[in-house]
């Protein structure tokens, strides 16, 4: 089996500033307070993955899934430790995949796909299934800001799995999808996950956890809490309320 | 429900390309001025979105990159040419401007653009991975187009006054514009990253630009330097922008001066070319330290956005 993801003591700082202008920290160090703060949004996080296994990545809000996933994507450098991945990645990270507002939807699908790292033609073969995919052909001229942030997902949605990618990443992607949406984007990564693509996913429904992974990390204050079996992890996030079981979607595994 | 059990994968993997030959990487590895090159299609879109989204939402559009350097050609030509009298004593002084200008406006604009580029494109850069250096290279290749268009009036221009290209010219001119590309970009990465932690520096620009046209012999000529500060007019080339303005007048405006040799004598100074190629290695080694400082900020640019 080939490794897909390592993070060694991966750790990410962040500082807090209370003031931005000179006056303002002036002021606040002639009366002896602090004009910042440092927190830990992850604390020392080491990992494997291998090549094929769905992760579901847990944790309660500020937990700092959304930082340990941009550190996976690319888009930080942890401040400490390393992380190591193999092979192509695609993904969203959080709603909105970084579109630009003042560029049209067409514009936008093109700029994404190639910074995902998808070639023209690559992107002119796919761009008919991925328009189909997202739904939006009828306002693909439209400036992306314009869109709702159902529209923008679906088509952040649509390109991120059309790249063939060797890792998926995807941060809380169905949150704001309606549901026959939801429907397609699950049934498209399961096809992922059966490909044999490693999958990261980051979500607070248990039930779509449970169809989509075989593996939960949860963190819980930037640190890995736990690594470990599906139920397990549920388990201990205390997710698996005794009521849920039943109120838990049939199709798209949401809490209801 | 039962959890599938992870047994059951390898069989999957099979079905996914191998990757046991590719190489454990960070994700970031492949970022820098390199690797902007390399991925020439993605340059390519961000340099069109650019040439569009520069005055997003005015009416004139594209046409405030000519407006701008026109208005200035006009103010220069009538404040300084006629009320403070430089026409009498320089020669075709509208296109010893004008050649001033074309390199100078060139470089403000890379500096000016690149400085914003960061922070315009935050959408982009807290979302995607890619290398950031992207943006400011993009705004130079954008001010770069709008160089052309200015060449052929300037060449039109000299063509009317007599002159005829020649090869030192020609390669004066590219070495003028490739100073100014390096410097430029150079300027856009140190600005574009600093930017993001204090918008100070958008302001600083401005400011840096405002000297930068009176550094530069371009409402004057390079004779009246060399007049009132004698040996220590050597130091004034020490500013790679005022040797990229000769170069540009080496190339268009000295041959189409009635008398060339006598005004290249006064108006350039001795191994120009030298010159040129000396702030071609400074520019370069400014890249250098724009790039290695960008990449220092780079870690944090996305959570200061």
């Amino acid at each position: 089996m080939t490794t897909s993801i390592v993070l060694e003591d991966v750790t990410k700082t962040f500082k807090l500033r209370y003031h931005r202008t000179i006056k303002q920290v002036s002021f606040a160090k002639m009366r002896g307070q602090e004009t910042s703060s440092v927190f830990k949004a992850v604390d020392e996080v080491s990992f494997k993955v291998e090549q094929g296994e769905a992760i579901g990545l847990m944790g309660l809000n500020g937990s700092g899934k959304s930082t340990l996933l941009k550190m996976i994507s690319g888009v930080m450098k942890p401040d400490a430790g390393q992380v190591l991945t193999r092979g192509r990645i695609a993904g969203l990270i959080a709603t909105g995949a970084g579109f630009h507002p003042q560029l049209t939807g067409r514009e936008n699908l093109y700029l994404n796909a190639a910074i995902l790292g998808m070639s023209e033609r690559e992107t002119n073969r796919k761009f008919d299934e991925i328009v189909e995919f997202a739904g939006l052909g009828h306002r693909l001229d439209t400036q992306v800001g314009h869109y709702s942030s159902g529209q923008n997902a679906r088509l952040g949605f649509a390109i991120a799995v059309h790249v063939d990618s060797d890792i998926f990443l995807a941060d809380e992607a169905l949150a704001v999808g309606d549901k026959p949406f939801k429907r397609k984007c699950l049934a498209k990564m399961r096809e992922i996950r059966e490909s044999g693509r490693t999958i990261f996913y980051v979500s607070h429904a248990a039930g779509q956890v449970r169809r989509m992974c075989d593996r939960v990390i949860v963190l819980q204050d930037g640190r890995l809490a736990f690594d470990g079996g599906v139920e397990e992890g549920i388990h201990f996030l205390h997710y698996d309320g005794d009521d849920e079981e039943e109120l838990a979607d049939e199709e798209t595994g949401d809490d209801i | 429900m039962e959890r599938p059990a992870v047994a059951a994968e390898p069989v999957a993997v099979a079905a996914h390309r191998d990757l046991s030959g590719v190489p454990l990487t960070p994700p970031t590895a492949g970022n820098g001025l390199h690797a902007v090159f390399k991925k020439r299609y993605l340059l390519k879109l961000l340099v069109k979105r650019e040439l569009s989204a520069r005055y997003q939402g005015s009416f004139l559009g594209l046409l405030w990159s000519y407006i701008g350097p026109l208005c200035q050609f006009f103010v220069y030509w009538f404040v300084i040419g006629t009320i403070l009298g430089l026409h009498d004593n320089v020669p075709n002084f509208g296109v010893h401007i004008f050649c001033g200008l074309v390199v100078v406006h060139f470089f403000t604009e890379t500096f000016g653009a690149g400085t914003r580029s960061i922070v315009r494109n935050k959408s982009i850069v807290v979302k995607l991975p890619m290398p950031r250096e992207m943006f400011p290279v993009a705004s130079m290749l954008v001010s770069l187009f709008h160089v052309f268009p200015q060449l052929v009036i300037l060449t039109i221009a000299c063509l009317a006054y007599g002159w005829t290209p020649d090869f030192v010219g020609m390669v004066a001119l590219l070495l003028g514009l490739l100073i100014a590309m390096l410097l430029g970009t150079a300027g856009a990465l140190l600005f574009s990253a600093a930017n993001v932690f204090f918008r100070d520096f958008s302001s600083l620009v401005s400011i840096i630009q405002m000297f930068i046209r009176f550094s530069v012999p371009m409402i004057y000529p390079f004779s009246f330097v060399d007049d009132r500060f004698g040996a220590a007019a050597s130091y004034y080339l020490f500013n790679p922008l005022a040797d990229c303005v000769l170069l540009v007048q080496r190339a268009f405006w000295v041959g189409s001066t009635p008398h060339p040799d006598e005004v290249a004598k006064t108006d350039l100074p001795p191994d120009l070319l030298i010159w040129g190629l000396a702030m071609t290695g400074a520019g370069l080694v400014l890249l250098a330290i724009g790039q290695l400082v960008f990449s220092r900020l780079e870690a944090k640019i996305p959570e200061r956005l």
